[in-house]
Parts: structure tokens; sequence; C-alpha cells
């Protein structure tokens, strides 16, 4: 028992040791801007340049965007096929694979190409561009979103549970408002975690859609030249996405008991 | 018109029959049981009466009016599952005015009905808590509760046991017979296990293979099965083939031995074979001056079952098991004893194919 007890705490410290380390050096070399000196200096630079501000509020409004966007394609999906075509699910688990495949060099110019003319010329505006990238963050945040909303509903009895509340009366707006969601709180959770930390950090697809206004190229500018405020940048964007992911799990949390409430008598 | 009519219901599945030819009429108040092995299409016309399924052919008539083709949200029909499927994210007085809440009812009526609910399946203590907190058979009696408080038409249970220990199982089915007859609301039950079935209802439904093997009384079913595969389903049986003596008279003949059985004969030939069914508990020691179907058997083996001894007898080529009640002045053979047992011609039944 002991010795299993030790195991459990020695990998967990191997774990947080590997996920730690280089955060702690990359915010330690953060506050080496001053030389021979601990300061704030690089980020009090880093909040003095406006692009940055600027470009971390518009990643981050895509970034929510785009889990909207995914959650609102991939809940309705997977749902979907478990309930009524429980044999897609493979060829659906494959197709959400494909970005891990396609680079994401092959996804932006195929979008650029596709859809710069034609019946949807969407590049000629910022609207019709951003709406480009949120769909490309879709398409690359798609393994993540499955995954996550597949396992969630997995842990829960979608099909009698369908059944149940179909028994009761209840109508498929209802049964997905009502019962499917609320179940799958901690796995859209989960999704939205993962899609907005891979949108803060992403580089190709905003680069040539969108250029320095959005965060992931900013970043990569400034560790061009400025070493240190890249670092504060990163610690930046890192504490971002958690208190933002607490917003979220706060907002959550909340809308899942005011759901639950309405849902039943008091 | 009987309350619920299943008019020659037939479903087919890609690779398979489901259900075929299933004719059944259910009186209003009625608790009717689906007993069958797994397979034999008991669940799938159960779900074809909740709306789960659609029948390939025939109809569905509830009070009169034909549902084969509403939705299962639009049939009024209450439905328990085997594994409860309570809604994990709302309470226990949640998940029960769940369906009233869908039907707009009035909060203050709702949360009425909720504790009427909550009296009838004893648990109003429970109504604040989460289905996680609950054992399982409450979380059984929660999901009985929330598919009653709708007052459907007709109540649907899919093996609502089967995922209990035995204690539970025992009381709990009590309790749903309790409830359905105070309640007076019609009932179908599903359910392989032929004691469950027995105990609680008015009506069963045998079925194999997709097909209706015998409807009948709980009664009925147990001693008069007309087929070989209900006789072998239900309770345990002795069977052997026996050659007609006398089709007037009802006679057969087993390895030499007349027996007398009340079962119809007249269609039979003199020297054609049948296969003849006695339950254990229908033979007994020989009592003083019985002269019909009296016959020999060397015990081979004496088993104690608790409140009853079953002994393994062989009758020619035969093994026959014989159970008696175990009372402390029974006086039991030993092993490799012959012993002169006896069966009434009402216990020797002949089973069609």
């Amino acid at each position: 028992m002991k010795k299993n007890l030790f195991w459990n705490w020695f990998w967990i410290f191997i774990s947080l040791t590997y996920f730690f380390i280089p955060l702690y050096a990359t915010f330690n070399f953060s506050l080496k801007a001053r030389k021979g000196e601990l300061s704030l200096l690089a980020y009090q630079q880093m909040m003095e340049d406006p692009r940055i501000l600027r470009s971390l509020i518009f990643s981050t409004e895509i970034g929510l965007l785009t889990i909207l966007l995914g959650l609102l394609l991939m809940v309705p999906t997977v749902y979907w096929v478990r309930l009524k075509a429980p044999r897609l699910r493979p060829v659906i688990e494959f197709i959400s694979l494909l970005p891990f495949v396609i680079p994401a060099i092959v996804l932006v110019f195929g979008l650029i190409r596709t859809y710069s003319g034609g019946i949807f010329p969407l590049t000629n505006t910022y609207t019709g561009t951003n709406f480009l990238l949120i769909a490309g963050y879709v398409v690359i945040g798609l393994p993540y979103l499955y995954r996550s909303v597949d396992a969630g509903m997995s842990a829960i009895d979608v099909v009698t549970l369908t059944e149940a509340a179909q028994s009761l009366g209840a109508s498929w707006p209802t049964i997905m408002l009502r019962v499917i969601i609320p179940n799958l709180r901690s796995a859209m959770l989960g999704a939205a975690f993962l899609t907005l930390a891979i949108v803060l950090g992403e580089f190709t697809v905003a680069t040539f859609l969108v250029g320095l206004k959005a965060f992931g190229p900013v970043i990569w500018q400034v560790g061009q030249n400025r070493a240190y405020e890249a670092s504060a940048l990163v610690i930046v964007s890192f504490i971002i996405t958690w208190v933002l992911m607490g917003l979220i799990n706060y907002v959550g949390r909340r809308g899942a008991a005011d759901g639950s409430v309405a849902a039943g008598p008091r | 018109m009987s309350f619920l009519v299943l008019e020659d219901i037939s479903k087919v599945f890609p690779t398979a029959v489901g259900v075929e030819k299933f004719d059944l009429s259910v009186e209003r108040g009625e608790f009717i049981s689906f007993l069958g092995p797994s397979g034999c299409g008991k669940t799938t016309t159960l779900r074809m009466v909740a709306g789960f399924e659609s029948p390939t052919t025939g109809k569905i008539i509830l009070d009169g009016v034909d549902i084969t083709d509403r939705p299962p949200n639009q049939r009024n029909v209450g439905m328990v599952f085997q594994s409860y499927a309570l809604f994990p994210n709302m309470t226990v007085a949640q998940n029960i005015g769940f369906g009233l809440k869908i039907r707009k009812e009035p909060e203050s009526a709702i949360k009425q009905r909720v504790a009427e609910m909550l009296a009838l399946i004893h648990l109003e203590q429970k109504g604040n808590s989460f289905p996680h907190q609950l054992s399982g058979g409450q979380q059984q009696r929660v999901a009985l509760a929330r598919a009653l408080a709708i007052r459907p038409q007709v109540l649907l249970l899919d093996e609502p046991l089967s995922a209990l220990d035995a204690k539970i199982r025992v009381s709990l089915r009590a309790e749903i017979r309790a409830i359905q007859r105070q309640l007076g609301i019609t009932a179908i039950y599903v359910t392989h296990d032929q004691e469950e079935a027995l105990s609680i209802s008015d009506r069963i439904v045998v079925m194999h293979e997709g097909k209706i093997e015998q409807v009948g009384t709980p009664f009925e079913i147990y001693n008069f099965p007309t087929t070989r595969f209900v006789a072998n389903f239900v309770g345990s049986l002795n069977t052997a083939e026996a050659e007609v003596v006398d089709p007037q008279g009802g006679i057969v003949a087993l390895h030499g031995i007349r027996l007398v059985s009340t079962s119809d004969l007249k269609e039979k030939r003199k020297g054609d074979k049948v296969m003849i069914a006695i339950r254990p508990e229908r033979i007994g020691f020989i009592a003083e001056g019985e002269k019909e179907n009296v016959f020999e058997g060397r015990v081979e083996n004496i088993t104690f079952l608790g409140s009853v001894v079953r002994l393994q007898l062989r009758v020619g080529e035969t093994i026959f098991n014989m159970d008696t009640f175990n009372r402390p002045s029974l006086q039991l053979p030993g092993n490799g004893d012959t012993i002169r047992v006896t069966c009434s011609s009402k216990a020797v039944l002949v089973l069609s194919e």
C-alpha cells in the first residue's frame, strides 16, 4: 500500500517537474531584462507596446468564437452519430485526425485559394478573413474537440438518457439543452481549454490570413529581437489562458446550476 | 376493444427477424410480462410500444387510437430502463418532475405530484439528493416514480431489476406490483427471469425466436405449458419420449410403464411417439392404495435445496428429478435404493412441438 503511494507521488512529481521547469525557466528569463537584477522591465515594455494588447484581445476573441463554432458543430454531430449512426464513428474519428496529417500551411493556402474568389470571396473583407481564420482554427482544433466531446458522451449513456427523456415527452432541443449538454460540461470545458490554448499560440494560419493582428505572429516577431519581452508574453498568455478557462468554468457551473434548477421543481 | 392492442406486429432487422406475427390484447390495468431468453424479441416488442422502434408491419392501438407512427414523445407511455437512466445533472425531485415540466404544468402542481411520487416510493427524504448518492434499488424506484409522474397510459419496464442484487430484486418487484395495483395502471414488464414473471404478472407472454410461444396466467404457463420450449424454459421439468398406447384413454408407455395423461391424445394414433413432461414436484412417494401412474426408480443422487429435497431417479434409461418438501419427519431413501413413486394423470403433460 505504502509502496503504491510512493510511486503515485513519484509520478506526480515527475509530471509536475516536466510541466513546470520550462515554465519556470521562461518566467525566470523574462525577469532578467535588466542586467544583473530581477525586474519586471520586460513586462513593462510589453505593456507599453500597443500591438501586443491589441493582438491578444483579437486572438482571444477569435479563440472564443472558435470554441463556440467548434462546439456548435461537434456536439450535435457526435451526439447524432452515437445515437443514429454508430457505424459512422470510425469515419468521423478518421476525419477528426486529418489535421494531424495535413500541415497548417497546406490548410491555409487551401483556404486562401478557395475563398479568394468565386462565389465566396471571403478574403476581400476583414470580417470574411476573420471568419476564415475561425473556420481554419475549428479544423485545427478538430482532433481535440472531437475527442473531448466523444469522451464526454462515452461517460454517460447517451442513448438511454435520450430515450428516457423522449418517453417523458421531451423534444430534441429540450433533450439537447436540458439533458445532454449539462452532462457534457467537463468535456466541453476540456475542449474549450485546448482550443483556446491552440488559438493563442497558433502562428502559420494567423500569419497568412491576418498577419500581426494575431497574438501568435506578434510573439514570434517580438521574439526575433526582444527575447525578454517574448518570454514575458508567453507567461502572460499562459496566465490569460488559465484565467479565461477559470471564467468559462465559473460561468459553465453557474449556467449548469441554473439549467438544472429550471429543469425541475424546487 | 382491449385497452392496448398489438396487431400482427413484426420487426425485420437487416440481418435477422426481430419479431414475427405478434398479436396481443392487453386489458386496462393488466400486468403483462414478456418472458424469454436473450434475443427472443421481447425488448424489441416493448420498444415498439414505446416508439423507439418502428414495426415493419402491423399496428399498435392504445385506447382506440392508432399510435404506430407516433414519435415516442407523443405517446404518453412511461418507461423504466434496466440502467435506471436517471438524469445525472438533476436531483431526485427534478428527475421526477422533468416530464411534468415538459408538459408545462404549473409549478405548484409539479411540486405536489413530486411529493406524492416520493411518498409512493418511500423516498420522501431524498428529494434533494443526486442519483449518484442513491443505491441501485433507490435509483430504480426514482426511475419508476419519474415514469409514473406523467400519468402514462401504459407503463413499460425493460428488465428493471436485472442490475440489482437478489434480495433487493425480490423486495422491489413486490413493490412494483403493489404500486401498479394501487394506481391501476396497465403495465408491460420484460424479463428473462421466470420466477420474476411468475410472481408478479396477471398474464405472461412466453417468447422464443421472435414468436409468441404461449400466452397465459402464471398458473397456466407453469402447470400447462403447451410447447416443449415453454415447458423447458419455465421451471424445471422432466421430459422423455413415450409411445401412445391408447389415444382415447390418454395412455402412453415409457420404458414399458403405462402412464395415464389428461392431455388430449385424440389426434394421435397408437404407436405414435410423443414427448411427455412431468414437473419434479408432481412426483411423490407412493401412498397407501395408490395404483395409477406408479413406477419404480433407482435413487442416483439426493440434493438438499433448503426447503426442498431433490431426488434423482433412474427410470429405465431416463433420469427423472423428484422434489419433495424438506420436513424434519421426512424419511429419505439411500443412494442406490429402488423406490416406488407416483404422479397424477394431470401431471403427465404431452407437449406439442
